[in-house]
């Protein structure tokens, strides 16, 4: 199988691109478990920003404070801003299901509704919405399927369920889904970890694709790829007290050749612990 | 501390290119020897025994590409291993000049010397010091050691320099003596190329410890 | 260690001895079931036509005949009972899954509770609350009554049908931006749909066999549905003022109707066997 030619992240490098979502002091609690601790820092715009880090240093929780999915757990808060588009998604008076309209979210489990067809996972978030489709539905749906690499693969499947597809063609599906309404930034959590190598390079070929038009966070476990597939890398750690805190963070080649924290290298190489 | 295995091979792998600068140490010292005393035959073992450096180097090669392959090394590791690799790449061609030397010495056969040898000796002193201190700055991770060798590249500069307008001298006076100074005159070039190597050999022990590529130290030749 | 040959012997002994325990005890609980049909079939027998079905009911003495009010009666309370229930059921096990917090588990609690109550006291209940008031037995009270006994089963069904939908697609779901009603209408709800409709299906099988709730307020009617203010027949009442009679043709009629409410469970059982296999494969 052939890896499609991508812009390499060094020619991407060079014009810098502003923030998009910004966190400041972000906090987030269970209950009265400190989840997470003051993180701040700046993700650009249209470029993919990997977030990596040991078990239970809250790189998920972090994300899902990205687009107000940490609330929907019981008993769960956050303290501090996050800036989308210099607006504060936690302001009071913003209604978090705008915000998700903007922030999409990709899971670690593909999770394709199981009493819809392909075309109703896909236009699911159009349809439930109330979302006017100017162009049709039909249209929306092509166009989110065609950029999740996915189109040729199910254009004659359409009206067939979303569990007869293999594993990785779900997650396509899943990302298609998350498309279609348009979000300005993508969310990744840990995307290939249930997926076999093949589809995984699938995946992060169009990971490398979709950064032209869409701002990516993804969180893995898994250092090579993030190495592979990001532009900045953001390395979180657990603290004495277990919150998570923000190491390092910087261009995806410096901290892979060179980073600056040592515990950044000791993750990185593998000797942690 | 995980990851023994691979810290293990790391180690051997250092073991081995440092085995190789000693054989390359002591193929200059025995080149140099054999061209003073005229000695035909150790200059003959010298230019057989080159085979046994390229051999080391071929192995080190293989070892560090297999952990490549194998290990996924990042940061200071990825960076371990390519210096090693650069480092037994400059090693190995350090002991082909002195197999080159060997080479000449067997050309010079029994033609009486031309001149006693003064400076080409000083010179092939200071470029195996320089090598000997260029691996032990990377067996201490020593980056002020290493830039001290970049600096004595100047001094073995200086000595080609003399040593070449000597030679030129004598001939311009005696053509007769243009054979034997040329041969002469390609011995000490290939003592300051050695002396250059050294240098590339401790940039690349800075690399290793600050992740910097620079150059120090720009040959004149 | 390998066992010896006795140790083995032994073994296989003890296995196919309680292989023939498991065996019985199966067969019993089957005959149990093909008796019940069986006898029934067999004693109705003579009452077992389209004629019982069509037909009312004759003077005593006359052949034939038939409990046409009366399955007209069964059909149109097990019907409103079902109207009233079910959707109060299921608002309250939507409520109870998808919302939870500690209201939830006091009405959880008074769900439970009210599963276990006896159905005579619910009729009683209902006696006092409806029939009294309204001065006359009624189909309407009669429904309520059974839609009483109804609504905990659908609601705790419910409940946990919902339950078992997996989080994750909830989570898709609002990541999508779609507000939370929406998710729950039409991600939640249809993922455990046919969990639901079994649940009420065997809720409504139940009550179609209740008797004492009606006894105090359908009360029975010889003449035909009168209007839901009016009492109104029923299958199990009427099989059990048959059975109770002296006389031998009531006495077969009571069984023919006792095997038509038996039926009645039992294709409404396969009816969500038949559902649940469709849904999963």
């Amino acid at each position: 199988m052939i890896r499609e030619e991508r812009t390499p992240q060094s020619e991407k490098a060079a014009p810098h691109s502003g923030p998009c979502i910004v966190s400041e002091g972000l906090g987030a609690w269970y209950g009265s478990l400190q989840a997470l601790r003051n993180i701040s820092m700046s993700i650009l715009a249209k470029r993919v920003t990997a977030v990596i880090g040991p078990s239970g240093c809250g790189k998920s929780t972090f994300i899902r404070c990205l687009n107000r999915m940490h609330e929907v757990v019981p008993a769960a808060r956050v303290s501090g801003k996050v800036l989308l588009d210099g607006e504060d998604v936690y302001a009071p008076g913003v209604d978090p299901v705008e915000v998700r309209r903007r922030v999409g979210m990709v899971f670690q489990k593909p999770n394709p509704f199981p009493t819809m067809s392909v075309f109703d996972n896909v236009a699911a978030g159009l349809k439930l919405n109330g979302l006017r489709a100017p162009g049709g539905l039909a249209e929306r749906v092509e166009k989110a399927l065609r950029q999740a690499a996915l189109w040729d693969e199910v254009k004659d499947k359409l009206k067939q369920g979303g569990a007869a597809l293999s594993g990785g063609q779900q997650q396509r599906l899943c990302i298609a889904r998350a498309l279609a309404v348009e979000p300005e930034v993508l969310l990744m959590d840990e995307p290939c970890s249930s997926l076999d190598p093949i589809a995984t390079a699938r995946i992060e070929d169009l990971v490398r694709e979709l950064c032209d038009r869409y701002t990516i966070v993804i969180v893995t476990h898994n250092m090579q790829q993030a190495a592979r597939v990001s532009d900045m890398t953001a390395f979180f750690l657990m603290g004495q007290d277990r919150a998570g805190e923000l190491i390092e963070y910087g261009e995806t080649q410096q901290v892979f050749t060179n980073p600056k924290d040592e515990r950044t290298e000791a993750y990185i190489t593998g000797r942690f612990g | 501390m995980p990851r023994v295995d691979f810290d293990r091979h790391l180690h051997s792998l250092q073991d081995d290119l440092l085995v190789l600068g000693s054989m390359v140490e002591k193929a200059i010292a025995k080149a140099l020897d054999a061209l003073k005393r005229r000695d035909l035959q150790a200059s003959r073992h010298v230019v057989q025994e080159d085979d046994a450096i390229d051999q080391q180097r071929f192995q080190l090669e293989e070892h560090c590409i297999e952990l490549i392959a194998t290990q996924q090394p990042m940061a200071r590791d990825l960076r371990t291993l390519i210096t090693i690799l650069h480092i037994a790449v400059e090693l190995e061609r350090m002991g082909d000049y002195a197999e080159g030397i060997g080479r000449i010495s067997l050309m010079m056969g029994d033609e009486p010397p031309l001149k006693p040898l003064i400076d080409i000796p000083r010179m092939a002193e200071k470029a195996t010091d320089m090598l000997r201190r260029s691996l032990d700055a990377l067996i201490n991770r020593d980056t002020i050691a290493a830039n001290g060798v970049c600096k004595d590249d100047d001094e073995v500069d200086a000595l080609y320099d003399q040593v070449y307008r000597e030679l030129l001298t004598y001939m311009i006076q005696d053509p007769k003596s243009i054979q034997r100074a040329t041969y002469l005159l390609w011995v000490s070039h290939d003592l300051e190329r050695i002396a250059d190597r050294a240098t590339n050999i401790a940039e690349r022990v800075i690399y290793l410890v600050t992740g910097k590529l620079t150059e120090i130290n720009v040959s004149k030749y | 260690m390998i066992a010896s040959a006795r140790t083995h012997a032994r073994r296989k002994a003890t296995n196919y001895i309680m292989i023939a325990l498991c065996g019985l005890a199966t067969l019993a609980a089957v005959g149990v079931l093909l008796l019940v049909v069986g006898y029934t079939l067999l004693q109705g027998i003579a009452y077992l036509n389209l004629g019982f079905v069509t037909q009312t009911a004759r003077p005593l003495g006359e052949p034939g005949g038939g409990m046409r009010h009366e399955i007209v009666g069964t059909i149109v309370l097990v019907g409103l009972a079902s109207a009233l229930g079910i959707p109060v059921g299921l608002l309250a096990g939507t409520y109870l899954s998808e919302f939870g917090g500690r209201v939830g588990s006091v009405v959880r609690l008074v769900a439970d509770v009210l599963t276990g109550i006896p159905s005579v006291v619910v009729g009683i209940f209902v006696y006092v609350v409806l029939v009294r008031p309204m001065g006359t037995f009624s189909a309407l009270s009669g429904a309520v009554a059974l839609a009483i006994i109804m609504l905990p089963v659908v609601a705790r069904t419910t409940e946990e049908m919902m339950k078992l939908v997996p989080q994750t697609y909830r989570e898709a779901a609002l990541a999508l931006g779609i507000p939370r009603w929406r998710v729950i209408v039409s991600v939640v709800v249809p993922g455990a749909m046919v969990g639901i409709v079994t649940g009420s299906m065997l809720a409504l099988a139940r009550i179609a066999g209740e008797t004492a709730p009606l006894i105090f307020t359908a009360l029975g009617n010889r003449f035909g549905f009168a209007g839901l203010d009016e009492p109104i027949a029923a299958l199990p009442l009427q099989i059990w003022r048959y059975a109770v009679s002296p006389y031998d043709t009531w006495h077969q009629q009571a069984w023919a109707a006792a095997f038509l409410l038996v039926m009645l469970v039992l294709v409404i059982s396969v009816l969500v066997r038949w559902l649940t296999a469709w849904r999963r494969g």
